[in-house]
C-alpha cells in the first residue's frame, strides 16, 4: 500500500507530487496525461514569474520539474475510489492502494446538448481551439461562449479564420476586460450577445448553425464551431463517497480535506471557485502537505 | 519490416507533441505532415479519417484518431 495516491497530473496533481516527493513520501501518480488542461491554453499572462508563456510550454515546465524527482507515474483512467482496509482502493484498469488519496482530476468541457453537437464532433465541432483552430484557415467559424475561454478561442481564430461569430447567451461578454478589448479591436469578429444556439447543421461536415436572438431565429454559415461554455468537474470516481456540491464539484475545506478522512482534493475538480492554473497549483501544494500531516499525526 | 507511420499535426496541438514524443521514445520513425500549413495534407487527413481533429496517425493504413496510447501500441505491436 502506498502512503499516497495522486489521481491526475495537471497543475494541482503535479504540484502535489512535487511537494510529496520533497517530503520523501512513498507515492504513486495515476493519470490519463501529464499537463492537463494547462496544455490547451494558448497564452498565459497571469502565472507569477511569467509575463507570457504558452500553455504547452508551461505544461512542459511542470513536467520537467516533476521529472527532477523519481516519481512513479501510471497512465490509467481512474473509474472509482472505494474505501479499503487501512486506506483506499483507486480503481482503473487495475487497482492501486493508498493510505491517502488526492483527487486532482480537473474538469472537462461542458457540452451544449443541442442537435448536431455529437454528430459533428471533430467534423467541425471542437472543444479545443488550440488544437484545431489552424484547420479553419480562411473559413467562417463560430465560437460559443463569451467567457475567458471563448475570448481566448476567438483571439486565436481572428488571425486564422475569415470571419468569427462570437456567440454569448447572456447580455454581455463575461471574460476579462483586457481580452474583450482585444476582441473588439480585431476587425473580423461579429459579437452576438443575447443569442442562443439551437442547432448545428451540416452534411458530412458542419455547414452552419441556427441561432435565436430576441424573438427571431437566423442561420449563420460556419464551417467550424468552437464550444467554450465552461467545464464539468471530473468527480464521477468519488460520487457517492465524498460530498459534492450542486455543480458536482468536490467540497473541500481550507486544507483541501473532503468529507472523508484520508481523501483530499485540489484544483478544478473542487468547490474552490477560482478555476485558475496558479490557484490549482497552490491547492495541490496544500493537499500534499495536508496528506503528509495526516499520515504523521493521524488527525483529520 | 518497419511500419510506415504518418502523423498529421498542427504546430499548437499538445496531443500532437505528445504523440510524436511517444513515437520517438519507442524508436518508431515517422513522417510528420503539418495540416495547418499544408492544405493538401489537411484534405488527405480528412479523407483518411473522415474527421478534422488532430492528431491523426496512419500506421500502415490503420487510422488512429487522437493520441491513443493503447491504440498506438496495438497498431505498432509495442
Amino acid at each position: 500500500m502506498h502512503e499516497l495516491v495522486v489521481v491526475g497530473a495537471g497543475p494541482a496533481g503535479i504540484t502535489a507530487s512535487i511537494y510529496a516527493a520533497r517530503k520523501r513520501m512513498e507515492f504513486l501518480v495515476v493519470t490519463r496525461d501529464i499537463g492537463g488542461r494547462t496544455m490547451l491554453s494558448s497564452g498565459i499572462e497571469n502565472y507569477t514569474g511569467y509575463q507570457y508563456i504558452s500553455g504547452a510550454e508551461l505544461a512542459k515546465k511542470f513536467e520537467e520539474h516533476m521529472k527532477e524527482f523519481d516519481i512513479q507515474v501510471k497512465f490509467d483512467e481512474v473509474r472509482e475510489v472505494v474505501p479499503s482496509e487501512g486506506g483506499f482502493r483507486v480503481i482503473g484498469s487495475e487497482g492501486y492502494l493508498g493510505k491517502t488519496v488526492i483527487i486532482a482530476t480537473g474538469a472537462r468541457p461542458r457540452m451544449l446538448n443541442i442537435p448536431g453537437e455529437r454528430e459533428f464532433l471533430n467534423r467541425g465541432v471542437t472543444y479545443c481551439a488550440t488544437c484545431d483552430a489552424p484547420l479553419f484557415s480562411g473559413r467562417d467559424v463560430a465560437v460559443i461562449g463569451g467567457g475567458n475561454s471563448g475570448l481566448d478561442a476567438t483571439l486565436q481564430l481572428t488571425r486564422i479564420a475569415n470571419r468569427v461569430y462570437l456567440i454569448e447567451r447572456g447580455n454581455r461578454l463575461m471574460g476579462d476586460e483586457s481580452m474583450v478589448e482585444k476582441v473588439r479591436d480585431s476587425g473580423n469578429v461579429r459579437i452576438m450577445t443575447g443569442t442562443e444556439v439551437l442547432e448545428i447543421m451540416g452534411n458530412r461536415f458542419v455547414s452552419g448553425i441556427r441561432v435565436r436572438r430576441g424573438g427571431s431565429t437566423e442561420t449563420l454559415e460556419a464551417q467550424g464551431v468552437f464550444i467554450e461554455i465552461g467545464y464539468v468537474p471530473n468527480s464521477e470516481m468519488v460520487r457517492g463517497l465524498v460530498r459534492l456540491n450542486e455543480l458536482g464539484e468536490i467540497v473541500v475545506d481550507q486544507r483541501c480535506r473532503t468529507s472523508v478522512g484520508g481523501i483530499f482534493a485540489a484544483g478544478d475538480v473542487t468547490s474552490v471557485p477560482q478555476k485558475q492554473i496558479i490557484v490549482a497549483a497552490g491547492e495541490g501544494a496544500k493537499a500534499a502537505l495536508g496528506a503528509y500531516e495526516y499520515l504523521q499525526t493521524g488527525k483529520w | 519490416m518497419a511500419k510506415s507511420v504518418i502523423v498529421y499535426t498542427t504546430p499548437t496541438c499538445p496531443y500532437c507533441t505528445m504523440a510524436k514524443a511517444f513515437l520517438k521514445e519507442h524508436g518508431v520513425p515517422f513522417v510528420e505532415k503539418n495540416v495547418a500549413a499544408d492544405r493538401r495534407a489537411a484534405e488527405e487527413m480528412i479523407e483518411k479519417s473522415g474527421q478534422m481533429g488532430v492528431p491523426v496517425i496512419d500506421v500502415d493504413g490503420e487510422i488512429i484518431v487522437g493520441f491513443d496510447r493503447e491504440g498506438l501500441k496495438r497498431a505498432l505491436k509495442l
